[in-house]
């Protein structure tokens, strides 16, 4: 048995844990530890997709425990796909942080890590009461996060932030104690085998839990109407957490994927695809929502956390609709909005740094400095631009993907120009 | 006794709802608290309910009640602990910063 496999959980708990031990020490050596530390776990997530790459599903029980009495880890290629998308986004806000923010409070390294730990072990558990707990991890070295530096409006949208967050994991405990109750396990593939043979009576629980289960990811994910926390707590927290977060919505996307294909898929009998019926429209909704909340946004980083709604709704929509195509198109966008999204967050920051006491709110002012590097990024990003206006669109190759999945399924020809009409360039701009 | 441990655990998310919804932080924090104790009993009495009975399964026994639950709640109370001193210490901080106790940092008229 490898132990390759627990290596992305233990190495960011360690170096949280090394971290807080030697706070003392210079800040520069502190910065380059951890951003060894994140290059290390790149090179982690790189071998372990390399090793998985052939369709291998890598299974490693804690304390060598079997399978459905202890706790697995498992790392497919979903898994660990996942987990590459988030350790090549890991070093980048946590340089831009380098550059003065994480002095500007305490323990912001520790606490980066701490959230990797969460990250990674989220994505890498099979097991539904695990993924609680590493939920509950990374959720709390968010909430220091998100705090970090400090400031009124800060603490006013983080307060939702945390609330929901709690209520929401009530509501995931329900729903595992359902399920536990049901089937005397919590290990997801012995659910899903289990899960195939429900007698009727207990339908009706079940169910219950499952949807249960999806509210608490949605919650998560920002699926409408459970998203209206995010924009506010992204815009107002500092540009590198914010730029991280980018992937914590993927996190819920993921939860929703891994449930509805292992555990309500095909294969489960009364419970098949129990998410879809919600899944599509809501996720269509997120999508509309997010595009027209980016249009009335007032700032720039009001607007990139729109964009991560909508670009949570894109995604969704590829995970509801049916067929690998669409599947496939999802995966290979989730990256793209990913590090969009992020680089979005972080070249806020730089635009409102340079325009002063205008900061990034959308009013004409004089010729910033640096405008044509930081439009020139802002085209790289976006894909279209045109001369004194930046265009900002959430689209890319994955929405040709995604929309030409959806036309491939004309038994659902709806979604098709939903999501070609939100791939078409967004009237928004910003004058510098 | 399932009765009166439903009854219990319907009671106090009841109060936990109603007072999670309240506009002042320390309502919210109260019923915060509540539901986290509702799940708690939910999450033990889904192990099924078995009085004196050893949670361990050996021979000679007449039966046993299953320990997996139990160590399910250890770890929600552990967590939901520490999830509450948190919130408490950010409703403070939110008090003292927003200058009022209310949610939204202002009272809506």
């Amino acid at each position: 048995m490898s132990h390759l496999a627990i290596a992305p959980i233990l190495i960011p708990l360690c170096a949280g844990i090394l971290l807080l031990l030697f706070r003392y020490l210079p800040i520069q050596l502190r910065r380059g530890f951890a951003l060894a530390v994140t290059l290390v776990q790149l090179l982690v997530a790189s071998l372990l997709l390399i090793k998985v790459s052939d369709g291998t599903i890598l299974s490693y029980a804690l304390g060598n425990w079997s399978a459905p009495f202890g706790i697995v880890l498992v790392v497919d290629r979903l898994a660990a796909w996942m987990l590459l998308v988030t350790t090549l986004l890991a070093p980048f806000p946590l340089l831009h942080a380098c550059r003065g923010t994480d002095t500007q409070g305490q323990h912001f390294h520790v606490l980066y890590q701490l959230q990797l730990m969460g990250l990674s072990g989220a994505f890498l558990t099979g097991d539904l009461f695990n993924l609680f707990v590493f939920f509950e991890v990374l959720l709390l070295a968010s909430y220091g996060l998100i705090l970090h530096g400090g400031g009124r409006r800060r603490t006013e949208s983080s307060l939702h932030y945390v609330v929901l967050n709690l209520a929401g994991s009530s509501l995931f405990l329900i729903a595992v104690g359902t399920l536990y109750g049901l089937y005397g396990t919590l290990n997801m593939a012995d659910l899903a085998l289990k899960m195939a043979t429900t007698p009727a009576e207990n339908l009706g629980p079940a169910r219950a839990a499952a949807l249960l289960l999806f509210g608490v990811f949605a919650l998560k994910a920002a699926l409408v109407p459970l998203y209206l926390w995010l924009p506010r707590a992204y815009a107002h927290t500092s540009a590198p957490v914010a730029a991280l977060f980018a992937i914590m919505t993927k996190v819920g996307a993921y939860s929703l994927l891994r449930t509805s294909t292992l555990m309500f898929g095909a294969q489960a009998g009364g419970l098949s695809w129990l998410y879809i019926p919600w899944l599509l429209p809501l996720a269509l909704a997120t999508l509309l929502l997010g595009l027209l909340g980016a249009l009335a946004a007032r700032d720039l980083r009001e607007q990139a956390a729109y964009l991560v709604v909508a670009s949570v709704g894109t995604l969704l929509t590829a995970f509801a609709l049916p067929g690998s195509d669409a599947l496939a198109a999802g995966l290979y966008y989730l990256p793209h909005s990913t590090f969009a999204a992020a680089a979005l967050f972080l070249l806020a920051e730089a635009i409102s740094q340079a325009r002063g006491t205008q900061g990034d709110r959308f009013e004409p002012g004089s010729a910033m400095p640096g405008a044509a590097w930081l439009g020139g990024l802002f085209f790289a990003l976006t894909n279209s631009c045109c001369s004194r206006r930046r265009w900002i669109t959430p689209c890319g190759p994955g929405f040709g993907l995604l929309s030409w999945a959806a036309a491939c399924w004309p038994s659902l020809p709806w979604p098709a120009p939903a999501a070609c009409s939100s791939s078409a360039p967004s009237p928004m701009w910003i004058r510098t | 006794m399932e009765a009166l441990l439903s009854l219990a655990i319907g009671v106090l998310t009841a109060c936990g709802i109603y007072l999670a919804l309240r506009g002042r932080t320390f309502p919210v924090v109260l019923g915060l608290t509540l539901l986290s104790y509702a799940v708690n009993l939910f999450l033990f009495a889904m192990g099924r309910l078995a009085i004196g009975q050893p949670p361990v399964i050996g021979s000679g026994l007449p039966g046993y009640t299953d320990p997996l639950p139990q160590a399910l709640v250890l770890t929600a109370i552990v967590i939901s602990f520490a999830m509450t001193a948190f919130v408490i210490m950010l409703a403070l901080k939110a008090r003292a910063e927003l200058g009022n106790d209310h949610v939204d940092g202002e009272h809506s008229r």
